[in-house]
């Protein structure tokens, strides 16, 4: 879908909100598959990925109040891995220590809910509109 | 002709601002997890009204003419029941409510239009 195009419709609005929500969810599952990760240094271990999600607007949002949502960008969170102290680990640095990917596996459980709910909740409103909109096609047969 | 439209317009505004306010409920579902989105929606029986040349404008003059018959709504934000943290308005619970009962209501509207159209048919074949 063009990122520019305009919000004409509610297809429009439900359906980028499912993209947006596709995002997330897809950087829930990069999260949770790094989760367990393990790195030499404290710059190369994983940190858990968000999207940023930020409101658009239809061009003619005063008189429609239509919007919809946009991934603005997806942001690495400012966490510090942690340190396992692991001489025996190929990967251990000079010190003996390991960095572990900084992902709460919890956090991610709970976004995966939310997010998918959120996805949900679109698709029914697409579907209860769509079906109104083939009743209203119908009219006066 | 104008008496069969005014048996079927007010149904036919009704229908249009239902269907207009399901693209605004359907943009606070979409925008559920946008931070500092407020939601927004508006007065329904208000903007009904007003496209029945009823609206708040008042006439000084009676032969001032109501201009009434658009479809417009003054759009405003809804107050939210448990403000959220990060700025955002939207309540699924209420909103999925409201749009619920709106959609109930398009199809009321959608059912009267039904009714009036089949009732107008069976008088014009003379059944």
């Amino acid at each position: 879908m063009n990122k520019t195009a305009n919000i004409n419709n509610v297809f429009d609005v439900s359906g980028r909100a499912m993209a947006a929500q596709m995002v997330r969810l897809n950087t829930i599952a990069s999260n949770l598959a790094n989760a367990s990760a393990v790195a030499g240094s404290s710059e190369e271990a994983y940190r858990a990925v968000r999207p940023v999600f930020e409101t658009k607007y239809a061009k003619n949002a005063a008189l429609s109040g239509m919007s919809t949502i946009d991934t603005q960008g997806i942001v690495k969170l400012r966490r510090e891995p942690e340190q396992v102290h692991m001489p025996e680990h190929p990967k251990a640095d000079e010190n003996g220590f390991i960095y572990t990917a900084a992902v709460s596996a919890e956090e991610e459980m709970v976004d995966m809910l939310d997010a998918n709910r959120q996805y949900q909740n679109n698709i029914e409103v697409v579907t209860t509109v769509r079906a109104l909109m083939m009743r209203t096609i119908s009219m006066g047969k | 002709m104008q008496k069969i439209i005014d048996s079927l317009s007010l149904h036919a505004s009704s229908l249009a601002l239902r269907s207009r306010r399901n693209n605004i409920l359907a943009s606070n579902i979409a925008n559920a997890a946008t931070p500092h989105f407020k939601a927004r929606d508006f007065n329904f029986e208000e903007a009904l009204n007003k496209t029945q040349g009823k609206g708040t404008l008042a006439v000084t003059h009676s032969t001032h003419i109501i201009s009434g018959n658009s479809i417009t709504a003054e759009l405003g934000y809804r107050q939210s029941l448990n403000p959220s943290y990060d700025g955002n308005t939207v309540e699924l619970a209420v909103e999925q409510m409201e749009f619920s009962e709106n959609v109930i209501r398009y199809q009321t509207s959608l059912e009267f239009l039904n009714r009036r159209i089949s009732g107008l048919k069976s008088a014009i074949r003379g059944e």
